[in-house]
């Protein structure tokens, strides 16, 4: 029966409509992993050297066990951004003959295959193989030790689930649980009362009892039960279902009536953002994004190179028409047909578009102020960014749209949310970014920096002036690539 | 008047969908009749420009669809789910649509006031998104949604069915109601040959793309049809 389950996930992998298309992002994917793959295995072949040479004196296992508890903080906080319920869609599975333990057995030891379990083992291994070979320890105890951690990780795997499933709906009840993990973080951090050397201890005391190594397996055992019997009370239609219907939110936008006949689609758009979680979720990442600056505006080594600056300027004030803009139309994807055999002018619905990502700009323009604290040179260089961003990459942004044939589910989270990536997102922002910065760089290196924001700030303006001219010309070029875009917006898929 | 001429549809070497002419009058209710993979759908999809034809074209009151967009201001339709948007609760989804028909909100209200019955209380008002409709009642929004702003052609893709039993009785009646006034040109799809001959005064079928049979309504209408679409069992049944 196992098997039969893994061929249908295998299918369902190699048979999914977007499987040829997004090759390249495939790819990019192998590269990263095969990058954390190889970082891994070197910090976990270099930490017994590492420790040796750097802490002289320490024994290297016990201070990787005070360590332990930090990096398991951070493994469960990465989890929780990265990792995804392997759910798989069970719902057809139900009607048929099979045991709903199984299911859920399958669903929850498919987990283990997650490469975020197989990154721990790259350091894990190495360094337990290099405290074997130094032999203060005897074989058999490394190996109780490597067990624990192993079991460690793998309770972390299950326990991050269950936070998942209960909080990934309700954020504030997180709160309480990001207070606590704060408040122990800071009463370690000023020694008064050293969890994590705790912790360490009791790893420590594995060193001396290895039977105490079946504790940790004993925690994973119990988070396992655990995600079971939850899974299990879930495996209902109406338990899935239950917490999707919620109360209207009836939020007119009224406001957007001043804005004359494309008011009903910026209305539109803007009850398209605050009901669906993911472009909600773009609006707070470019609230979030806004610190962005207090990176690099404190920083000496960034002082010399201005066009550095641009960079930041026009992402700060332009991170949501970057987030949002890329993925135009495909936001409408699930109504694509309506918008097209409707009453709906394409220059007009372009224009709300357009019309929307300014004002977004604006905002975060106006919000950004506060960075004159740096001096009134990044105050001016994220001002001109904004006009650079309103003028030229609004547009450049729609046009590019016209490339997207990705479907988007508006009720996705967006973290590590690859769903409507497609070449036309990576390419784009090479003009985006860097056209701005190498125009920048060049005149600012042979004229002057006034001459060089100046320049950009023309453009801007220049775009602003030719905005409806060019929209108009998006708008042919939609028109023309319209049956290819109803067709691949029909498409589901990752 | 709609007109096609010539029109045919391939995928990957299949034709999907070839008529050579077919002229719809204005004022007529014309209902599309066929089993699966008959055509009909395709067929309304490049009435509405959202597939493209292999060849020919259709004309919908002398506008060529494929290439000119005003037959868009007096042309609605519903032919599937598509047609709707989920995150919107049906009064919104009536006024945006209404909006973009040129209705005003007070329009919209008069227009759903008389479609009441229709909605058996259980559209408006209830603080629900569409998404979260059930499969009828979304279907009931996007029925009313095509008839926002008189529009001269209304196109229907299966509006019987998800319906119940009064629901569809209700629906008959409406579409009655528009065609006795002879301004809407109606096209209908429907499995349902009871219904269909009910409501249109002429019935087209479609077999894999191919118009068969082009019939006025009479009250021999439905005999015929269910005659030609048993041929298959009865010829069995001689063999």
């Amino acid at each position: 029966m196992f098997k039969r389950l893994f061929s249908l996930e295998w299918k369902s992998f190699f048979r999914s409509a977007s499987l040829g298309k997004s090759i390249g992002l495939k790819i990019l994917m192998g590269f990263l992993a095969l990058y954390f793959t190889a970082a891994f295995l070197m910090f976990g072949i270099g930490l017994y050297p590492i420790i040796i040479e750097y802490f002289p004196g320490e024994e290297p296992i016990y201070l990787v066990n005070r360590l332990f508890l930090v990096w398991l903080v951070l493994e469960l906080i990465y989890r929780f951004l990265l990792q995804n319920l392997p759910i798989m869609d069970i719902k057809p599975l139900m009607l048929l003959p099979i045991k709903k333990r199984k299911v859920v057995n399958f669903v929850l030891i498919k987990s283990l295959y997650s490469f975020f379990n197989f990154l721990p083992l790259l350091i894990i291994i190495p360094f337990g193989i290099f405290n074997i070979y130094k032999q203060t320890f005897s074989t058999g105890v490394i190996i109780a030790w490597m067990i624990a951690m192993i079991g460690l990780t793998l309770s972390v795997n299950y326990a991050n689930f269950i936070i998942k499933k209960n909080f990934t709906d309700n954020i504030k009840a997180l709160i309480p649980v990001v207070v606590s993990i704060a408040v122990i973080a800071i009463l370690d951090y000023f020694k008064i009362f050293e969890s994590s050397v705790w912790f360490g201890k009791g790893l420590n005391a594995i060193l001396e009892f290895p039977l105490l190594a079946l504790v940790p397996i004993l925690i994973v055992i119990i988070f396992y039960k655990w995600n079971q019997k939850d899974l299990e009370s879930k495996f209902y239609l109406d338990a899935t279902l239950k917490d999707e219907v919620k109360d209207a939110n009836t939020n007119e936008f009224l406001w957007t009536r001043r804005f004359g006949d494309i008011a009903p689609y910026l209305q539109l758009d803007l009850k398209m953002i605050w009901r669906n979680k993911r472009p909600k979720t773009t609006v707070y990442i470019s609230i979030l994004f806004l610190a962005y600056g207090l990176i690099f505006y404190g920083n000496d080594t960034y002082q010399e190179m201005p066009a550095f600056f641009i960079f930041v300027g026009i992402f700060i004030t332009g991170i949501f028409m970057i987030n949002f803009g890329q993925f135009i139309p495909a936001w409408d994807a699930g109504y694509y047909p309506l918008i097209m055999a409707q009453n709906i002018p394409l220059k007009k619905y372009l224009t709300a578009k357009a019309g929307l990502i300014t004002f977004s700009v604006v905002v975060l323009a106006i919000l950004s102020t506060p960075y004159l604290y740096y001096g009134w040179k990044i105050f001016l260089i994220n001002i001109i960014c904004a006009v650079y961003n309103i003028g030229v990459n609004i547009p450049i942004l729609l046009y590019s749209g016209s490339f997207n044939r990705k479907k988007i589910d508006l009720d996705k989270s967006p973290f590590m949310n690859y769903q409507g990536m497609g070449a036309t997102q990576w390419i784009v922002g090479l003009p985006l970014l860097l056209m701005p910065l190498l125009i920048f760089w060049i005149i600012n290196k042979f004229i002057s920096f006034e001459s060089a924001l100046t320049v950009l700030f023309v453009l801007g303006i220049l775009g602003l002036i030719l905005r409806n001219r060019a929209i108009g010309f998006i708008a042919q070029r939609y028109k023309r690539q319209k049956y290819a875009m109803i067709e691949g917006f029909k498409q589901s898929g990752e | 008047m709609i007109t096609a001429t010539n029109l045919t549809k391939v995928y990957n070497g299949t034709t999907v969908l070839n008529i050579e002419h077919l002229d719809i009058p204005t004022g007529q209710s014309m209902g599309l009749v066929g089993n699966n993979g008959a055509g009909k759908t395709t067929f309304f999809s490049i009435l509405l420009d959202l597939i493209q034809p292999t060849t020919g074209n259709i004309f919908n009151h002398e506008i060529t669809v494929s290439q000119n967009e005003e037959w868009k201001e007096f042309t609605s339709s519903f032919i599937d789910e598509s047609f709707l948007i989920g995150y919107l609760t049906p009064e919104e989804y009536f006024y945006f649509i209404g909006d973009l028909r040129k209705q005003n909100k007070a329009d919209v209200d008069a227009l759903l006031l008389t479609f009441e019955d229709f909605f058996h209380d259980e559209i408006l008002g209830k603080r629900k998104y569409l998404r979260d409709l059930s499969k009828g009642n979304q279907k009931k929004v996007g029925i009313v949604a095509a008839l926002i702003g008189r529009p001269k052609v209304i196109i229907l893709d299966e509006p019987f069915a998800n319906l119940d039993p009064t629901t569809q009785i209700r629906l008959k009646k409406i579409i009655k109601d528009l065609t006795a006034q002879k301004e809407t040109t109606i096209l209908i799809s429907s499995h349902d040959l009871i219904h269909i001959t009910e409501v249109c005064e002429r019935i087209v079928v479609l077999d894999k793309g191919d118009l068969v049979k082009d019939l006025m309504t009479s009250t021999a209408t439905l005999d015929e049809l269910e005659t030609y679409f048993s041929k298959d069992l009865t010829l069995k049944e001689e063999v």
